[in-house]
C-alpha cells in the first residue's frame, strides 16, 4: 500500500505568502483570546479546593449546590465530570477555614444529604505553591526553547534554530488559544503535554531540514526554494504517517483514557494537527526568509570532513 | 551488508531476556497483608514476634496465605480483604501499643523473583489511592516562639543580677529593653552576651531612654529552622506510626517543606486531623496576685493572659512557661480516682526534676495546664498543687470524654511540633478512583498499541510487523526499567508510555520510508535495506534529542504528576532508540541478511512515479 504519490514536487515554497498570512492570522487570533478570555487555569496554578465524588446514581447537581449553600459555600462551582454519577466541585481558597478542614467540611455536609456519596479525590494547592507551579512552568518552557534552539543552531546552523523554534512555539500559542476559546482547564498536566508536544514537534522540522541538508549536497544546481520544495515532499509520507501513528496512541487516550487524561489527549491532538501544519508551511518559509543559502550548510559538512570540530561550532554560530 | 556480528545479536536477545524477567513481576497482582513492625527503633522484627503473630492467629483461626520476615517487619498475606481486616483487629489488641499494625498489599509475584530484585512497578498515589501532604513549616510562628522564650529568660537574668530596667518590649522579630541610664545598659549587655550565644546587640539611644536591641543572629536562625524541620519530620513519623500505614512517606523537602505520603489510607479525615494538629501542652502557674474582673474590663497585666477553663470560668494565667509537652515520654488514657477520664503523663528526667521542684515551690497555688491546638490555647484543667510530686508522673483531668482523653493521649503522645506546620498541598485519591486510573492507563495503551499494530502490518507487511515487534520490545523494556529503577508510576506516567509508543514508532517509519525511497531510486534491495537503515539513523537520533531536551526540563521544573510524566518520556526515548535501530535491524538481517539474491523487499507496494526521472 502506498498513499502518497507525488509525480512532482509540491511547490510550497511559492504559497509562502498565502501560508504566512494564514499563520499570522491563527496566531494573532489566538493571541486575542489569550488575551481576552484568559486562559481557565486549575487549581494547580491558581490554588484553591477541587474535590470529585461519586454517587451511586445519577447526580443532582442542584440538591449538591444547596447543600453547599447551606453551609455558607455558595460561591462554589458544581458540575458533572466524566459521567453524571460524579460530581467536581471547586472551592475557592478561604482564609477563615483552614483548607485541610474544608473538604471535610464539605464531605460530611453531603454525606448527611446523601449517605451514599463516595469521596473520590481531593485536591488542594496552597496560593503560594500555585503562583511556584506558574514560576517553575514558565521556566520549563524557557529552558526547552533555549535548549532545542542551542542543539539545532550546533546541529545545522542557527537559522534553523530560530525558524524550528517560532515554528513551534506559534503551535503552542494556538493549543493555549483554543483552551483560552474554549475555556478548557488548564492544568499541569495540560502544561506537560505542552511541553513534550514542543520537544516532539520540532522533530518534524529536524527531519524536514535533515533532507534540506541532503538536497544542497545533491542538487547543486537547483534554487533554494526548489530543494525545500523537494525536501518537504519526499519527507510528506513519512510526516503523514508518523503522526497519524502517534495520534492513534492519543485518540487511544482521548476515548480510554478517561476525564483525568482528556485535555491532556486533546492538547497533544493540536499540537500534533499543528506541528505537521507548521514544520511544512511554517518553518521552511522562515528559514527561506531568514535566506539561507548552500554555503551555510555545506561549508560546514566540509569542515567537518576536515575534523576541525571546535571551528565547526563557531562557524555554525555564524550568520 | 545487511548482517550482524554475533555480539550485537546476544546483546539484542540478553536485554529482551532482561525485560521479560523483570516485567514478569507485574502481572502477578497483588494480595491482602498485614504489616507488623515495631514502633521504637530499639525493637527488632524477629523470629520470637514472628512466632506471637502466628500463635495469636492460630488461635482464631484466622487462615494465612504466607509468612514474611522483612527488615521492616512482618508480612502476612490473606486471601481476602476480610480475613485481612479480621486479623489486623486480633493482631493490634493482642501485640499492644508498641507495634505498628498495617494494611497492605503484596506482589503475588514467586520468591525467586523478588530475591534477585524484580518487583513490580511502584505506583504512585493517584494509582493506588492515598493521601499526599506538603506542609510547610511557619517560621515566623517559630521565631515567635523563641522570642518569647528568650524575653522570659533575660527578664529573669535581669532580675537575678538586679539590674534595673524600664521595660522589654518585643518589636517585631526583636525584643527592646529599654533603661535609665548608659550603665545598666552596659551591665546588661556583658549579663546577656554572657548568657546567649545566639543573640545579637544594638545600642540605641532614643529620646531621653537607652534602648538595647536584641535579635536572634542570622546563623542560630538557620539552625533553628533546620531543627524545627528535623524535629517536625521526627514528630510526623510519631504520629504517623500511630495511624498504621504501611510505606509512609515523610521527607523534607526544600528548606521549609516537608512532603508526607501514606498510600493506601482510607479514612483520609483522620489522617489530616492528626497530621494536622499541633497539640502541644504547656504548664504554667496561675496568676493570682492580679484580678480577673478587672482583666476582664480589658485591664490586662503585662505578665498574664486571660483564659477560660474548661467547664469553668476565666483564670488569668502567667506567660512564664514553667514546662512544654517536649518533655513528655508517654501519654495514655485512663482514669482517676473518681473514675473520671484522664491522661495519665510520664515525663523524662528533666522534666520530673523541674516538675518536682516546681511543686515543692509552689504547694498550695494553682497550676494551670494548657492544651494549645492550632492556635488555639486552652486550660484544661487548673488543679492546686497539694504536695511535692516526685517521679515525674503527671495526671491531667478536666472535663473531657474517654474519646478526647485518648485523643489527647495520642497528640501528647506522638510528640509536640518543634514550629506550628500548615498544609499547603494536599492530594488525596480515593482506592477506587486509584483502580479506575489504573484500567484507563492500561487501556489507553493497549488499545493504542493495537491501532498501531493493525495499521503498520498493513501498510509495510513484513517490515511492518518487524516495526510492531520492535515497538513491543520498547514497552517491554521500558515497563522493564520502571521496575527496575523502581520509578514512581502515576497516570500521567502511563500516559506517557502510550504516547511514547506512538512517537517510537516514528524512528521505524523514518527508516522504512527511506527504504523505499531507495528502492523507488532503483537501488537493490540489499542495499536499499543498509541505506535506509544508516541514513536515517542521524534523523531518529536528532530527532529523539530534542524531545529528550523537553523531558529533561519538565523533570527538572515539574512536580508529582508532571515528574513522572516526565520520567518515563526520557525512559522510553532511550529505550526506544534502542528497539528501533539495532532490535528491528536485528531482525531484518535475521531474516534476509544472508539470502544473496533478495529480490524484491516486503515492505508493501513500492510506487514510481512514471515520468519523473531524477
Amino acid at each position: 500500500m502506498e498513499f502518497f504519490r507525488f509525480k512532482r514536487d509540491i511547490p510550497f515554497m511559492s504559497w509562502g505568502k498565502y501560508t504566512t498570512t494564514i499563520s499570522l492570522v491563527t496566531f494573532i487570533v489566538a493571541v486575542f483570546f489569550l488575551v481576552t478570555n484568559g486562559l481557565n487555569l486549575g487549581v494547580d496554578f491558581t490554588g484553591g479546593t477541587v474535590m470529585e465524588v461519586g454517587y451511586t446514581q445519577s447526580a443532582d447537581l442542584n440538591r449538591v449546590r444547596g447543600t453547599l449553600a447551606k453551609i455558607g459555600m455558595s460561591d462554589a462551582s458544581v458540575q458533572n465530570f466524566g459521567t453524571s454519577r460524579d460530581v467536581l466541585i471547586r472551592l475557592p481558597a478561604k482564609p477563615e477555614i483552614s483548607s485541610a478542614q474544608l473538604s471535610e467540611i464539605v464531605m460530611t455536609a453531603l454525606r448527611q444529604d446523601d449517605i451514599t456519596v463516595e469521596m473520590r479525590r481531593v485536591e488542594f494547592v496552597g496560593p503560594q505553591v500555585g503562583k511556584e507551579l506558574v514560576e517553575n512552568g514558565a521556566l520549563a518552557l524557557l529552558v526547552v526553547s533555549l535548549g532545542i534552539i542551542a542543539y539545532l543552531a550546533l546541529r545545522f546552523e542557527w537559522k534553523f534554530g530560530v525558524a524550528a523554534i517560532i515554528a513551534n512555539l506559534h503551535d503552542v500559542v494556538i493549543i493555549l488559544g483554543f483552551f483560552a476559546f474554549f475555556q478548557w482547564e488548564f492544568s499541569l498536566t495540560v502544561l506537560a503535554a505542552v511541553l513534550a508536544i514542543l520537544g516532539y514537534s520540532v522533530n518534524e522540522s529536524v527531519v524536514v531540514f535533515d533532507r534540506i541538508r541532503e538536497n544542497f549536497r545533491k542538487m547543486r544546481k537547483t534554487s533554494v526554494a526548489q530543494v525545500i520544495d523537494n525536501a518537504i515532499t519526499r519527507t510528506m509520507s513519512r510526516t503523514i504517517i508518523t503522526h497519524g501513528c502517534t495520534q492513534m496512541a492519543v485518540c487511544s487516550m482521548l476515548f480510554f483514557g478517561g476525564e483525568a487524561l482528556h485535555y491532556f489527549a486533546l492538547a497533544l491532538t493540536i499540537g500534533i494537527l499543528f506541528g505537521i501544519y507548521s514544520a511544512v508551511l511554517v518553518a521552511s518559509p522562515i528559514v527561506m526568509l531568514l535566506g539561507v543559502s548552500r554555503e551555510d550548510l555545506v561549508r560546514i559538512e566540509k569542515k567537518d570532513k576536515d575534523k576541525d570540530k571546535d571551528k565547526d561550532k563557531e562557524a555554525g554560530a555564524l550568520p | 551488508m545487511n548482517r550482524y556480528p554475533l555480539w550485537k545479536y546476544l546483546i539484542v536477545v540478553f536485554s529482551v531476556l532482561l525485560g521479560i524477567l523483570f516485567t514478569l513481576p507485574n502481572f502477578y497482582g497483588e494480595s491482602p497483608a498485614v504489616q507488623i513492625s515495631p514502633l521504637r527503633a530499639t525493637d527488632k522484627a524477629d523470629t520470637v514476634l514472628l512466632a506471637r503473630v502466628e500463635d495469636a492467629l492460630r488461635k482464631d483461626n484466622i487462615p494465612i496465605n504466607g509468612m514474611f520476615l522483612e527488615t521492616v517487619g512482618i508480612k502476612v498475606r490473606f486471601a481476602d480483604t476480610d480475613t485481612q481486616l479480621k486479623a489486623k483487629d486480633v493482631l493490634q489488641s493482642v501485640l499492644g501499643n508498641g507495634y505498628v499494625v498495617a494494611l497492605n498489599l503484596l506482589s503475588d509475584s514467586p520468591q525467586w523473583l523478588t530475591d534477585i530484585g524484580a518487583l513490580p512497578m511502584y505506583l504512585g498515589l493517584d494509582l493506588r489511592g492515598g493521601v499526599h501532604f506538603l506542609l510547610q513549616v511557619d517560621m515566623k510562628g517559630a521565631l515567635s516562639k523563641s522570642l518569647d522564650r528568650f524575653s522570659v529568660d533575660i527578664r529573669g537574668n535581669l532580675r537575678e543580677e538586679k539590674i534595673r530596667y524600664k521595660g522589654l518590649d518585643r518589636e517585631g522579630s526583636q525584643i527592646i529593653i529599654k533603661f535609665g541610664d548608659t550603665e545598666s545598659r552596659a551591665r546588661a549587655s556583658d549579663e546577656i552576651n554572657k548568657s546567649y550565644d545566639d543573640l545579637n546587640l544594638r545600642e540605641q539611644d532614643v529620646e531621653e531612654e537607652f534602648h538595647l536591641a536584641v535579635a536572634i543572629k542570622q546563623e542560630a536562625l538557620k539552625r533553628m529552622q533546620d531543627s524545627a524541620v528535623q524535629q517536625n519530620i521526627i514528630t510526623l513519623r510519631n504520629r504517623v506510626n500511630e495511624l498504621g500505614v504501611a510505606e509512609p512517606i515523610i521527607q523534607q523537602a526544600g528548606a521549609d517543606r516537608v512532603v508526607v505520603q501514606l498510600p493506601g489510607v482510607q479514612d483520609t479525615a483522620k489522617a489530616k486531623d492528626i497530621l494536622g494538629r499541633t497539640a502541644t501542652l504547656e504548664l504554667r502557674m496561675v496568676d493570682e496576685e492580679h484580678d480577673v474582673s478587672s482583666a476582664l474590663r480589658g485591664q490586662g497585666h503585662i505578665g498574664s493572659e486571660l483564659y477560660t477553663e474548661r467547664g469553668g470560668g476565666p483564670l488569668l494565667v502567667k506567660k512564664q512557661v514553667m514546662l512544654t509537652g517536649e518533655r513528655i515520654t508517654d501519654a495514655q488514657p485512663g482514669f482517676d480516682n473518681n473514675n473520671q477520664p484522664a491522661v495519665h503523663i510520664s515525663l523524662d528526667s528533666n522534666g520530673s526534676r523541674i516538675f518536682k521542684q516546681l511543686t515543692r515551690d509552689n504547694v498550695g497555688k494553682r497550676m494551670a495546664i494548657l492544651l494549645i491546638e492550632k492556635n488555639l490555647k486552652e486550660v484544661i484543667t487548673a488543679p492546686v498543687i497539694r504536695e511535692e510530686i516526685p517521679g515525674g508522673r503527671v495526671q491531667i483531668t478536666g472535663s473531657m470524654t474517654i474519646e478526647e482523653a485518648r485523643d489527647v493521649a495520642l497528640l501528647l503522645r506522638a510528640g509536640a511540633l518543634a514550629a506550628p506546620m500548615d498544609i499547603i498541598e494536599e492530594r488525596t485519591v480515593g482506592p477506587s478512583l486509584g483502580a479506575e486510573n489504573i484500567a484507563r492507563g492500561f487501556n489507553s495503551t493497549l488499545f493504542g498499541f493495537a491501532a498501531i499494530a493493525i495499521f503498520m502490518t498493513i501498510y509495510y507487511l513484513i517490515f511492518g510487523f518487524i516495526s510492531v515487534t520492535a515497538l513491543g520490545v520498547n514497552l517491554l523494556l521500558l515497563v522493564g526499567l520502571l521496575s527496575i529503577l523502581q520509578a514512581t508510576l502515576t497516570l500521567p506516567g502511563m500516559a506517557a508510555i502510550a504516547l511514547t509508543l506512538g512517537m517510537a514508532i516514528d524512528a521505524n517509519v523514518l527508516i522504512n520510508e527511506r527504504i523505499r525511497d531507495e528502492l523507488r531510486n532503483g537501488v537493490s534491495p540489499q542495499a536499499a535495506i543498509n541505506a535506509g537503515y544508516e541514513r536515517a539513523f542521524g534523523t531518529i537520533v536528532d530527532a529523539n534529542i530534542t524531545t529528550l531536551i523537553a523531558g529533561i526540563a519538565l523533570f527538572a521544573f515539574g512536580s508529582g504528576p508532571v515528574k513522572g510524566f516526565a520520567v518515563v518520556l526520557c525512559l522510553g526515548i532511550l529505550t526506544s532508540m534502542f528497539s528501533a535501530v539495532m532490535v528491528s535491524r536485528a531482525l531484518v538481517n535475521l531474516l534476509y541478511g544472508k539470502r544473496r539474491k533478495l529480490e524484491r523487499v516486503p515492505i508493501g507496494q513500492v510506487w514510481k512515479p512514471a515520468s519523473d526521472k531524477r
